[in-house]
């Protein structure tokens, strides 16, 4: 018995929530809510459910099959952590944003048919900039205004991409697309712009490290990973996927080196673990598309992880930077957060026993078996990136690092409230779990897996990877941990700098042109007012002109009106009405003799 | 302190070398992945190529001033 679609639980639900002004029992319904979804998943069997007729189409909000499954069982395990970890927040705008965005997202997994897809599709944008926002920085507001712009562009090109579809097949189910028609290219690229790759992928290291502390947990699970969704739902197997996919992992690696703000060195390892999973969409073999969900899964987990590990670090310290917390021995005052965000650390580097190695590799040997040796080594030489920042310099320069005599000391460093340390906790057994028992998330795994991640040959190799990257951090630490701050160029550079080419062009040129303008119409308007004020003087103008008499016209029109110069005896007003009368009389007289 | 860490991880090095040549990869996709010890050359070499490319990319083009974006 299925009643009320997982979309809907969490939209009523955060609809719910303001309304309840007992703080526990606020608290106690926001956890409830992804309980509550998570049961009904579990009662789901598999089929279409929800058809709603809406105009001449079918809308379906229930596709329920293994895939979709999948990223709904880890949204809705991730939201109830995530809302763990953010329950201490009294400001219950962030739980509404939050779980709006969580359950448009459920909307969007679920979506059988476009126009569903599309509705849940804005909502998530829409929703999850105020996560941005609640930051309440200026930062944070010209970030988000970047992000809402971005994805409503990308709103408006899957739109387009929808309606060509709609319009050229009749059908709105959402299925597999002909990558050759231009309605389906529109659709990709929409979605792509929601999967931040490159180089439509700016709006996420440039907003994720803004959001709020709770809030970029959310944001770190859903928006990508719903788009990862889509794209194995309607583009398995396009070859360009390959290779977006594998330039996304390293790029987002060689960005994550450079990066010193811990929250967007994380977001650029977003980039590239999505890059794996966009990689694997696009080699579409049975085994690379269990690749896919199975890394989407454990992604969601383990970066929810490391996202609250940083967060509880900001929120103690009030830094951002690795600069200005290297050196500090944090690792002494915040140890339960270390080890914690460790497990995480250790979980998107591949290290055996922790649930990366189980997903990720999937996706490499994928690669093996479709026989596409540069994609192999570009996920290959990710992996060694991965374990280099998020596993070695990230965790080194925030707890650890050598200090050089110039550190200020950072008052009140405590661990984060219990329930920050419950929620990454939570996590990093999750991690744990699946890492050693992969055969847990095989399970939920669209096809059958004929995959051993813990054969011998592979956990050895995998153990030298890491092993000499661990060498190679050590030879170049310093120059790792060496800088200043700033701020790394990425393809937003193309849509700030046109902002602001366009502001200056308001600014100066435009503004100009505007000066030109009105000067060149301002005597005229000043006539047609003084006209306005006077109208007689346009027929004394006329007058004058017909006689040939020389008079100036500003002279004409500086006088002001007076209504005794043109006061006439009253009886030249009744001769008129009467002239008027009579040959009123005269026509009426005419028409109807 | 310092020359026992190092020595660690030699050892270590060496241990995993060693179990590399125990346990070759039984279903080689590539020439490469039938090299027992590929990864070990593979880790090393790619992190420094990595930090080095990605340290001289930002050195010369994408690391700006943190005021870049803000000039009015």
């Amino acid at each position: 018995m299925i009643n009320l679609p997982p979309a809907f639980i969490y939209i009523i639900g955060a609809l719910l929530i303001p309304l309840i002004r007992v703080r526990r029992l606020q608290q106690a319904v926001a956890l409830l809510i992804p309980v509550l979804a998570m049961a009904t998943l579990l009662r789901m069997p598999q089929g279409v459910y929800w058809q709603v007729q809406f105009l001449d189409y079918e809308l379906i909000l229930g596709r329920v099959d293994k895939l979709s499954l999948l990223f709904a069982y880890i949204f809705v395990i991730i939201s109830f952590i995530s809302m763990i970890y953010a329950i201490h927040i009294k400001e219950m705008g962030q739980h509404v944003a939050a779980y709006l965005y969580v359950g448009s997202t459920l909307g969007v997994v679920f979506a059988g048919d476009l126009f569903s897809l599309f509705f849940f599709w804005e909502i998530m944008a829409a929703a999850s900039v105020f996560l941005i926002w609640y930051n309440k920085t200026p930062t944070s507001l010209m970030a988000g205004f970047r992000y809402a712009m971005v994805h409503l562009f990308g709103g408006a090109i899957l739109l387009g991409g929808i309606v060509m579809h709609i319009s050229s097949t009749g059908s709105i189910a959402f299925n597999p697309f002909d990558l050759s028609t231009l309605a389906a290219k529109f659709i990709l690229f929409g979605f792509l712009i929601n999967a931040a790759v490159p180089p439509l992928h700016a709006w996420l290291p440039d907003a994720y490290p803004e959001g709020t502390i709770t809030g970029s947990v959310f944001m770190t699970a859903f928006t990508t990973k719903s788009a990862v969704y889509v794209l194995a739902r309607s583009f398995a197997g396009t070859e360009i996927l390959v290779w977006l996919g594998a330039i996304m992992a390293v790029y987002g690696v060689i960005y994550a080196i450079i990066e010193k703000d811990i929250r967007r060195l994380l977001s650029y390892h977003i980039v590239s673990q999505v890059g794996y999973m966009v990689c694997a969409v696009g080699l579409g073999s049975e085994m690379a598309l269990n690749g896919a969900g199975a890394h989407a899964f454990c992604h969601i987990i383990y970066k929810a992880v490391l996202f609250m590990g940083m967060g509880a670090v900001i929120q103690v310290t009030g830094r951002r930077n690795i600069l200005d917390l290297k050196g500090r021995n944090l690792y002494r005052k915040m140890p339960i957060t270390l080890v914690l965000y460790m497990v995480g650390a250790f979980s998107i580097s591949a290290v055996p026993l922790f649930n990366g190695f189980v997903s990720k590799t999937m996706i490499v040997a994928a690669a093996g078996y479709g026989h596409r040796p540069v994609i192999e080594l570009m996920l290959h030489l990710a992996s060694v990136g991965t374990f280099l920042s998020v596993g070695l310099k990230l965790p080194w320069g925030v707890w650890f690092g050598k200090p050089d005599g110039s550190e200020d000391e950072i008052a009140d460093v405590k661990e984060p409230p219990l329930n920050m340390q419950i929620g990454m906790g939570l996590g990093a057994l999750l991690c744990v779990i699946t890492g050693i028992f992969p055969q847990t998330l095989y399970k939920l795994l669209p096809y059958e897996v004929h995959f051993h991640p813990y054969a011998p040959s592979h956990v050895v190799a995998s153990l030298q990877l890491l092993l000499l990257t661990l060498a190679g951090f050590c030879i170049y630490i310093d120059k790792l941990m060496a800088g200043k701050k700033s701020i790394s160029l990425d393809t937003d550079w193309f849509y700030r700098i046109f902002g602001w080419t366009v502001l200056l062009f308001c600014r100066y040129p435009l503004n100009r042109f505007r000066n030109l303008v009105q000067l060149a119409f301002a005597d005229k308007t000043e006539i047609a007012a003084r006209l306005s004020k006077h109208p007689y003087a346009l027929l004394e103008i006329v007058w004058y002109a017909l006689i040939g008499q020389e008079k100036s016209m500003t002279e004409l029109l500086q006088r002001t009106y007076n209504e005794k110069d043109y006061r006439v005896p009253i009886g030249i007003g009744v001769c008129a009405s009467l002239i008027f009368l009579f040959l009123y009389a005269l026509i009426y007289m005419r028409v109807a003799g | 302190m310092k020359t026992i860490r190092r020595r660690i991880m030699l050892a270590a090095i060496l241990a995993l070398f060693l179990l590399g040549l125990l346990f070759p990869n039984p279903h080689p996709h590539f020439w490469w992945q039938k090299i027992p010890v590929f990864d070990i050359f593979f880790g090393f070499f790619g992190s420094i190529l990595l930090i080095v490319f990605a340290k001289w990319l930002g050195h010369n083009w994408l690391l700006k001033d943190k005021d870049y974006y803000n000039n009015d």
